[in-house]
């Protein structure tokens, strides 16, 4: 498979290892930002391959994990009152402060699982005597086709399609993290995709506040390892730049076309992110002129406020301070079967990631 | 045959009233397209006999859509039971097929349903011998439901048992993986894309029992990794049989387009629904003869040794990476979850 079995080469992947091993004279903390590198890093083994001086830390950029208990519950009432839900695949086992979607869907609730928000609004214009939430999560990367539905269903005059906003964006996070009294991170990999929407213009003032090696990575083994080579090479040589492993797919500036289509429909506001509380600045919320497509105002659930789980760690493994298994809960109380916290049920989670993969369990 | 013999389109609730009705959607469709003996006995039941050990094997079949590229609901239920049977080391004679349909069903697609057990059931060779057909009310099914449960006969050489496999086996799969799910994923409601994955629905009966004529007791487990996929089914063995199970993941046999619909959607292949494919779990030294009689069958001509039961990592599958990393491949916890991105 062209572009997919290149980047999965033995011989490749093991080079790049070879060069991080010359290259590296003590050891350094690298956080990848991005759930899915979490999920590469440990799909494939490569925990275990890298040189022990590596050390990875698991950021917060799954965006099932970071979207706070209260939206769930929040989808969860819609679903009780008659609504049609409609959601991303892996959100919907994740644990609302009494139950999931999937358990209120069993009760009878009306909930979808799309791939595309496009979709809610076809099945808006299809079901005009029912009202129609898409619950919209996630990063700078599913923004775009989010903002692009609400255009959609306003051009086709709908009145009962609307969206159940929690966008989170990375560059105020990484801040946050970086502001930590606890932050012991030498370097980030950031998110390929989310860089590809959005450029990696937005990461120079943070190298140059914090002095701290970005470099924007892809998913795949090979971009994996490359991406950490590049870090550690910045790191000894005492260097600390943007630079672009993920070329293939990010430019600078991004996706021209998807910025302008979030920039019509989104404003950046304040945004709660579970496990780590509010960051200024940090997510999208609906302009004023698409108020009515906002399912919070719609439906009058803007006031449902749930504490987060107390003995679920989730807001120390999402800034790296501690990682799964070192969570008391962890494969014990807290499963994905029985999860606890956000992390644990995402595939891109750091705790399922951890459970389902890594060889914690075969020592165990 | 078609709808008009029946005079109506569409089955209604007076089909499974036990009626005139009834006899005659039986009469007319399921009396007429299986013509045996046993059924023409039209007895509450049928009486068989057998020679020594019999295998049993009974499953439902949902699915959804009920027609799907590459076979429909009715090729499933023959195809399934009778690979079931076969996985007990045994040779499938009869069948029973019980129907639920929702009513609202097209006759026609019913008959269409009907005739592609017939073809399936003809196939495999065995005979239905038993059946019912129930209808419900529009909205307490979805379109049509059927039971089947197989009969066979366990093959005089077969000494399939957890308690046979020892380290050192070696793993086999027949065939592709994950082409049936991904053929029934592309075209459920709200996922839709194009491509042109078929599902590999056959009854793969006939190769067992060339296996076990020619390799006897060395086959030491066959199974049928149907929903759950191959990772659920091999984390079972591991744990039932409490040794390690290690796995090459450059050996797994993958079709590419069935790869590249698993990454768009963010699905792991290992997890999804296999038809028409086994794993054998075969004594290390007849496991290349095993894969070489599979791959002159239709059913296996894509084969292949995957991996091999280990001492080490006692109830855990461990996969290779193709990078020469290692991961735990873990049971399916609940439904497959496409990811966000």
């Amino acid at each position: 498979m062209k572009y997919l079995s290149e980047y999965r080469n033995l011989e490749a992947t093991k080079a790049y290892l070879d060069l991080i091993d010359k290259a590296i004279t003590r050891p350094w903390n690298i956080m990848e930002i991005c759930g899915g590198q979490t999920h590469g890093l440990v799909k494939n083994g490569i925990l275990e391959l890298l040189p022990k001086k590596v050390h990875m830390i698991h950021g917060p950029g799954c965006p099932v994990c970071v979207t706070p208990l209260n939206l769930i519950d929040k989808a969860i009432e819609l679903l009780e009152h008659d609504v049609i839900v409609c959601s991303f695949g892996d959100m919907i086992r994740v644990p609302g402060s009494i139950k999931s979607l999937l358990e209120a869907k069993a009760n009878g609730g009306d909930l979808r699982i799309l791939y595309s928000p496009m979709e809610a609004v076809k099945i808006a214009k299809l079901n005009p005597e029912k009202e129609v939430v898409f619950f919209a999560v996630g990063f700078e990367t599913t923004a775009p086709a989010n903002a692009l539905s609400v255009l959609q269903a306003k051009k086709e005059g709908l009145k009962n399609y609307s969206i159940l906003v929690s966008h989170v964006l990375v560059p105020p996070a990484m801040e946050a993290i970086l502001d930590d009294e606890f932050c012991n991170i030498n370097a980030f990999l950031g998110a390929g995709h989310v860089c590809a929407i959005m450029g990696y213009e937005s990461y120079y003032p943070l190298v140059e506040k914090y002095k701290i090696p970005i470099v924007i990575t892809g998913f795949e083994p090979l971009d994996l390892v490359q991406g950490i080579y590049m870090a550690v090479n910045q790191l000894e040589q005492g260097v600390s730049e943007v630079e672009n492993q993920y070329a293939m797919v990010v430019n600078e500036k991004g996706n021209t076309a998807a910025i302008h289509v979030i920039q019509e429909v989104f404003a950046i506001g304040d945004r709660e992110w579970r496990g780590i509380g509010k960051i200024p600045n940090s997510g999208y919320v609906l302009k004023e002129r698409f108020r009515s497509f906002d399912a919070e105002a719609k439906f009058g659930i803007s006031t449902i406020k749930v504490p987060e789980n107390t003995d679920c760690i989730a807001g120390e493994i999402l800034r790296g301070i501690k990682k799964p298994h070192e969570c008391g809960q962890f494969s014990k109380k807290c499963t994905p079967r029985n999860p606890l916290g956000a992390p644990m049920v995402s595939s891109e989670g750091a705790c399922a990631a951890y459970y389902h993969f890594s060889d914690q369990l075969l020592k165990s | 045959m078609d709808a008009k013999s029946l005079g109506l389109d569409k089955i209604n609730m007076g089909h499974g009233s036990g009626g005139l009705m009834t006899r005659e959607l039986l009469d007319k469709i399921i009396f007429k397209t299986f013509n045996n003996p046993f059924l023409n006995q039209k007895h509450d039941g049928s009486i068989v006999r057998f020679e020594g050990e019999v295998a049993i094997s009974t499953d439902s079949f949902v699915v959804s859509p009920i027609f799907f590229k590459g076979g429909n609901i009715g090729e499933l239920a023959v195809n399934g039971t009778v690979n079931d049977v076969a996985m007990c080391g045994a040779i499938p004679k009869y069948l029973s097929l019980a129907f639920i349909v929702e009513e609202g069903l097209k006759i026609d697609e019913f008959i269409q349903i009907v005739e592609t057990v017939k073809k399936a059931a003809d196939k495999s060779g065995v005979l239905i011998i038993t059946g019912d057909t129930k209808v419900v009310e529009r909205g307490k099914g979805d379109k049509i439901f059927i039971n089947t449960t197989g009969f066979g006969e366990v093959h005089p050489k077969s000494k399939i048992s957890m308690d046979a496999i020892k380290e050192g086996d070696k793993i086999i799969v027949s065939g592709l993986i994950a082409q049936h799910g991904m053929a029934i994923m592309s075209q459920r409601e709200g996922l839709e894309f194009e491509s042109t994955i078929v599902s590999d629905t056959t009854n793969v009966n006939f190769l067992v029992k060339d296996l076990l004529d020619e390799f006897g007791d060395k086959i030491h487990l066959l199974r049928d990794p149907t929903r759950g996929g191959l990772a659920s089914v091999l984390s079972e063995i591991a744990i039932d049989i409490h040794k390690g199970i290690a796995l090459s993941e450059k050996n797994i046999p993958l079709e590419k387009q069935v790869a590249a619909a698993c990454e768009i959607l963010g699905l792991d292949p290992m997890y999804v629904a296999n038809e028409g494919v086994f794993v054998a779990i075969v004594e290390a030294d007849i496991a290349e003869g095993v894969v070489e009689m599979m791959k002159k069958d239709e059913t296996g001509r894509n084969a292949t040794i995957i991996g091999e039961v280990t001492s080490d990592h006692p109830t855990k599958v461990v996969m290779n990476s193709l990078i020469g990393g290692k991961r735990i491949v873990s049971p399916l916890i609940g439904e497959q979850l496409p990811r966000i991105c």
